[in-house]
């Protein structure tokens, strides 16, 4: 893909996904949750996927985790990691690759550990599902993780049990389970919002150290676009199932393009200037799975939109920056200056 | 603890007074006595007291010099016929117990895993007839395939006669006198136990930290016997506590007396009968220490399961 960055390319990708689909069967039809997701990861790559509850971010991931477990889901599509098609490979051994090579931290660290074991305990069963350690040398393992993602006193806090621990020691404690087979790709579901903004900080700093150290690629699910700017290489912003806009995290910043991604950023309050007396935000809600617009799925919520947005728009690349918009690049400049004298206008 | 039990003793007590045509005195006087013998039955054995007076007296002779009698057959002293009926339920129900604890906890486990399929209605179909099957009912089939029908058979040539064989005397006897009864207490526990189980499981299989033990990597199965099963045992466990304690106590009456097991529960079921009081307050105690004791064990025990309980 134009979009990846010349290192990747050469590495070959960590990620590949075409096509990827998930619709569930219900009562009232087929439901598409995710429609039509493609994504490429480089090695040492981190990609932020941004968008609204129910945009379908979190089963993309899912998917790629072989975690979709609804007996009414289809997942269709290609994942292949490394080469390896993930997508129908048999549970037996996709669970090997699950916790391995591909590593996945949670949205709420309250709730993401068994209740009744020390999270050494935790941690070391994770490194023994995977490698022919023994319970002792595991045990060490697991404390050398708590270690290294910056737990005080090791040997100790891995006898302590979830409810022992804070919100973010408990979250350091789920990206050290993660971390306990060296994963190639780890897939971060929203991992920093429900920590307050101090340890969201450390978190980030966390999974950068994290690529420095272990090489890892990561893709990271947010709605805080703060967090997409401290810490993304590459942007994918999702609505309704399917990405919208793409491109590399300053690109996006500077030049966004799709009136979503848009009012995303309109809805940030502004660093410099006048103080507004309220933030802009999107009109109107994301649309319901069931009743996904004809065309353009966010026309409309869109100021902007035309005659020709009854037509679903593809995902065009231009300079590595892909939209999927019909906007031209003089109207979406024009948007552009809109968006921002709203947001300044409001002041 | 020792509240609960006077509690519970002074309530039974009171009870029985306030039962009409139940004053012992008459009883033990026997039929055709005249108001005469009733009244110098009444005066030997202190029901002329007040109640709170014959409360203590009656509490007395059970506790302190153990010897208090029976109102019905006279001379039968109380304390050594539990004495004595106390190994026959303790040998019943911590057998029944076994049985239905494994069969309990793996019908749960499997039926969570199969959630939907054949295997998982099968079992929840099963083990509802298991609990709808009266234990009485359920026994005297036992028997009359067992002992009559279908004893010159291969299969149940073993079983011995009804009754109890102490474990001191053959085990082996012990075991075979037992094993029919066991069963049969059992099937109606692993119906309630199979079937709680398996709901509290579904429930603990949707929390967050069941998709994390997922992610690790680890088979459903791992899944579900050391993450799901684990927090789920609190009610089982709540619940083995109240009917394990129950059942010791003597509430396995109906199992006893079917298969002619002279336990506690045949003693109570007796004392029943015959509104004798004694003996009924001291099978009441009895039931009522080991339901107190045995739910003490379970707070023990939730500590052992739930590290979050241990603190407070």
């Amino acid at each position: 893909m134009s979009g990846d960055r010349p290192g990747s390319i050469e590495a070959g990708p960590i990620l590949e996904v075409r096509d990827l689909a998930v619709s569930f069967r219900t009562e009232r039809g087929l439901v598409r949750a995710v429609d039509g997701v493609s994504l490429t990861l480089g090695e040492r790559e981190i990609l932020s996927i941004v968008g609204e509850s129910g945009s379908g971010k979190t089963l993309t991931v899912l998917a790629v985790m072989g975690l979709i477990r609804d007996p009414n889901a289809i997942v269709e599509g290609s994942i292949r990691f490394r080469g390896r098609e993930l997508v129908g490979l048999p549970d037996g051994e996709m669970r090997r690759v699950r916790g391995g090579a591909i590593a996945m931290i949670f949205q709420n660290p309250m709730t993401a550990l068994t209740p009744v074991y020390a999270i050494g305990r935790q941690i070391a069963e994770q490194v023994r599902a995977h490698r022919p350690l023994s319970r002792r040398a595991a045990a060490r393992r697991a404390i050398e993780l708590i270690e290294a993602v910056g737990i005080p006193n090791p040997a100790g806090a891995a006898q302590r049990f979830p409810h022992e621990l804070s919100g973010g020691m408990r979250q350091r404690a789920v990206i050290a389970m993660a971390l306990s087979c060296d994963p190639a790709l780890l897939l971060a579901d929203e991992p920093t919002t429900a920590l307050d903004v101090t340890v969201q900080a450390q978190i980030l700093d966390l999974v950068r150290k994290l690529r420095a150290d272990f090489g890892s690629s990561v893709i990271l699910i947010t709605h805080n676009m703060g967090v997409v700017a401290e810490i993304a290489d590459r942007v994918a912003v999702m609505y309704a199932g399917r990405i919208v806009e793409r491109a590399e995290t300053a690109a996006l910043f500077r030049e966004p393009r799709h009136p979503y991604t848009l009012g995303l950023l309109g809805s940030i309050p502004p660093l410099e200037g006048a103080r507004p007396r309220r933030l802009p935000a999107i009109p109107g809600t994301p649309p319901s799975p069931f009743a996904i617009p004809e065309g353009c799925p966010f026309g409309p919520r869109c100021r902007w939109r035309e005659a020709a947005c009854a037509v679903r728009p593809e995902l065009v690349a231009e300079g590595g920056h892909e939209t999927a918009c019909i906007l031209t690049k003089e109207a979406r400049a024009a948007a552009r200056a809109q968006s921002l004298a709203v947001t300044a206008g409001a002041a | 603890m020792l509240f609960v039990l006077v509690g519970i003793s002074a309530t039974v007590f009171l009870i029985f007074f306030a039962t009409p045509g139940a004053d012992p005195a008459a009883r033990i006087a026997g039929r055709n006595a005249t108001p005469e013998t009733v009244a110098a039955v009444r005066k030997e054995f202190g029901l002329d007291k007040p109640l709170p007076v014959q409360y203590a007296m009656m509490m007395d002779h059970l506790l302190v010099t153990q010897d208090l009698t029976s109102f019905v057959n006279r001379g039968e002293k109380i304390v050594p016929e539990i004495v004595e009926a106390a190994p026959v339920t303790l040998s019943l129900v911590l057998g029944a117990a076994v049985i239905w604890v494994v069969f309990g906890v793996v019908v749960g486990l499997v039926a969570a895993a199969f959630k939907d399929t054949l295997i998982d209605r099968g079992l929840m179909v099963g083990s509802l007839i298991g609990v709808s099957m009266p234990v009485f009912w359920l026994g005297e089939v036992v028997n009359l395939l067992t002992q009559s029908r279908l004893h010159g058979t291969f299969f149940f040539a073993w079983v011995p006669a009804l009754g109890y064989v102490p474990l001191r005397q053959s085990p082996l006897g012990w075991f075979a006198a037992l094993v029919l009864p066991w069963i049969t207490l059992a099937v109606l526990y692993i119906g309630i136990y199979g079937r709680v189980l398996r709901a509290n499981l579904i429930e603990a299989l949707n929390e967050d930290y069941i998709r994390t033990a997922r992610a690790k990597g680890l088979s459903d199965w791992q899944v579900l016997t050391r993450h799901a099963l684990r927090c789920s045992l609190i009610s089982f466990v709540t619940m083995f506590g109240l009917d394990f304690g129950a059942l010791v106590g003597g509430g396995a009456l109906l199992t006893e007396v079917v298969f002619g097991l002279q336990g506690v529960g045949a003693l109570t079921y007796r004392a029943l009968e015959d509104l004798d009081l004694p003996m009924i307050m001291a099978t009441v105690i009895y039931a009522s220490f080991f339901v107190v004791v045995s739910n003490a064990a379970v707070d023990i025990l939730y500590a052992a399961i739930d590290p979050r309980v241990r603190e407070r």
